[in-house]
């Protein structure tokens, strides 16, 4: 009876979604951009919450309990992603775009990696745990959406702190209207961030000599993504792995063991977790799809980003000055959610247009016209009907210190999602397999984070069983 | 918030993490069964259907035995022995 319940649910949800899709396709065609990016983000709910894929859990569990199975499903993931990315690049069909390489990235990842520990996901994580019925998560993008909100418009006493040569710098440019630059982040994307390098690998200079796929599979696919990640796997389970299982095979086999037995640790260790590496193959693939299918409806519909159709159907306010809205283009999570917090903001009066990030940038519009939010939406349903065929949705309230650890891992994740310019997908995932060297600082940061959330969990639960339970 | 970790009779343990979400469940039940001797049983019971897929492969890799597991109303009860 409740397994039918469950099932019912799911098929409600699926409706709903479908329901909405026709709506927006009735009300103008034009929203059929919407409904791409709502069914892409429908696609990866299902996906991670199937493969229990959270890029918190890959560095969390491997520090705290010693388990691979996520890092190797997210390096499996960069791989198979990494390939169809550079052949839409090769075809010239891709959205993807190089960010700013700088320290900044290893800062904001370092941030970012302490508060995905705390809140016990990452910001896709928290997506798909909502749809779950995770309350703690619901707090965790609260904590985001705010957190990111604030920071990006703040100025006042946070000024007073600005290094001169950002505000310098700020002041001497023209692109960017003088009036919009006013909070703290204004001066540090203006006067800092914007001014770094940004490169993909095949623009290299020892890449010259390459021409077509080529040039963008041994560059952007082969050197900047999948001999790191391979050479991660190999680091993981030689740290990880290989010790204990070299010494079960010895004593299975009664004698030494050999490369067959290591490769054998390697497989083993890849398979440990069909569905999570299964899952990462499955979501890098699609990661790839999602770009190829936005980049097919721009050229269909003759436009670079969503805000100028929203232009076309007379929908002005929702555009930045720039005539923007945010349009990734690809899987990405966080901005969608700051946008969401400032909208939110802005009904209590608190203006959010006088700024770069929100007035100069992305655009508030209004969120049932925010096709990236519309994707967030997405995976928490897509999720949401996952968890319902498994019978594993169940709503948990948060209760005592995980509200806590909610809303400050949020808003940790906020801030260093601002500063990197992305969280673990848009900074991460979706920069390194597009070929962006920057992707690994800001993954070497999130590790770092990830590492220092875990000392502050180890030495937090042992001192809570030690004086709460009984036969500790 | 309320969790429990009682010992409920010779070797035998029981851990409630309900409620709780990532990394806790996973660290309770390493943490717990680094208090235990070989040979003793841990029940686990859990809501967090994300935590699962780690604790398994952690008693594998720790040579611990998952003797079972159910799921009962939206709750996983893992019974392990301690390897």
């Amino acid at each position: 009876m409740e397994d039918k319940k469950s099932q019912i649910w799911a098929f409600i949800v699926t409706g709903l979604m479908i329901l909405i899709s026709l709506i927006y396709y009735k009300v103008n065609v034009y929203y059929i951009y919407v409904v791409v990016y709502i069914w892409f983000g429908f696609a990866y709910g299902m996906m991670l919450q199937y493969g229990r894929f959270c890029f918190a859990s890959a560095s969390r569990d491997l520090f705290a309990a010693g388990v691979p199975r996520m890092a190797v499903g997210i390096l499996l993931g960069l791989i198979f992603f990494s390939l169809v990315a550079a052949f839409l690049t090769a075809s010239n069909m891709t959205t993807f775009h190089a960010g700013p390489i700088g320290i900044h990235e290893v800062i904001g990842g370092l941030i970012f990696g302490v508060g995905m520990v705390l809140s016990g996901g990452c910001a896709s994580g928290s997506l798909y745990k909502i749809g779950e019925g995770n309350g703690t998560s619901i707090l965790a993008i609260l904590g985001i959406s705010f957190g990111q909100a604030i920071f990006a418009d703040v100025g006042g006493i946070f000024n007073k702190f600005l290094p001169k040569e950002w505000v310098n710098n700020a002041l001497s440019q023209t692109r960017i209207p003088q009036e919009k630059i006013t909070s703290w982040f204004d001066y540090f994307l203006v006067g800092d961030v914007f001014r770094k390098p940004k490169m993909t690998l095949d623009e290299a200079g020892f890449m010259s000599g390459f021409h077509g796929i080529t040039k963008f599979l041994l560059s952007d696919a082969i050197i900047n993504t999948i001999i790191p990640a391979l050479a991660l796997i190999l680091i993981i389970y030689v740290f990880y792995i290989r010790k204990g299982f070299l010494k079960k095979r010895a004593k299975q086999k009664g004698g030494a063991t050999g490369f067959g037995d290591e490769l054998s640790g390697i497989w083993g260790m890849i398979t440990a977790s069909k569905r999570t590496s299964l899952m990462g193959v499955l979501i890098g693939l699609t990661a790839g799809l999602h770009i190829f299918v936005l980049k097919g409806m721009q050229i269909k519909f003759g436009i670079f980003n969503f805000g100028e159709l929203l232009e076309r159907m007379g929908h002005i306010s929702d555009l930045s000055t720039n005539g923007t809205v945010f349009d990734p283009g690809y899987w990405y999570i966080t901005t969608q959610e700051a946008q969401f917090g400032a909208w939110v903001l802005e009904k209590f009066g608190w203006n959010m247009h006088d700024n770069v990030y929100f007035g100069f940038s992305n655009g508030l519009p209004e969120p049932w016209r925010n096709p990236a939010l519309w994707m967030s939406i997405g995976i928490i349903f897509g999720a949401m009907v996952m968890a319902l065929l498994n019978k594993e949705f169940k709503f948990k309230v948060p209760k005592g210190e995980l509200i806590a650890w909610g809303l400050f891992g949020g808003l940790f994740m906020g801030l260093g999602a601002r500063i990197a310019l992305g969280c673990n997908i848009g900074a991460f995932f979706i920069r390194v397999a597009g070929g962006d060297p920057g992707g690994w600082l800001f993954g070497i940061g999130m590790v770092g984070g990830a590492f220092i959330g875990v000392k502050f969990f180890n030495w937090w639960s042992e001192r809570k069983m030690a004086k709460e339970m009984e036969a500790f | 918030m309320a969790m429990k970790f009682e010992k409920t009779g010779e070797g035998k343990y029981m851990l409630d993490v309900c409620g709780y979400v990532c990394p806790h469940p996973q660290i309770y039940c390493k943490k717990s069964l680094e208090k235990m001797a070989e040979g003793d049983v841990l029940e686990m019971v859990f809501d967090n259907p994300s935590s699962a897929e780690t604790i398994v492969q952690m008693l594998d890799q720790a040579g611990h035995e998952l003797k079972e597991k159910k799921k009962e109303g939206g709750k996983i009860i893992f019974v392990i022995e301690k390897g």
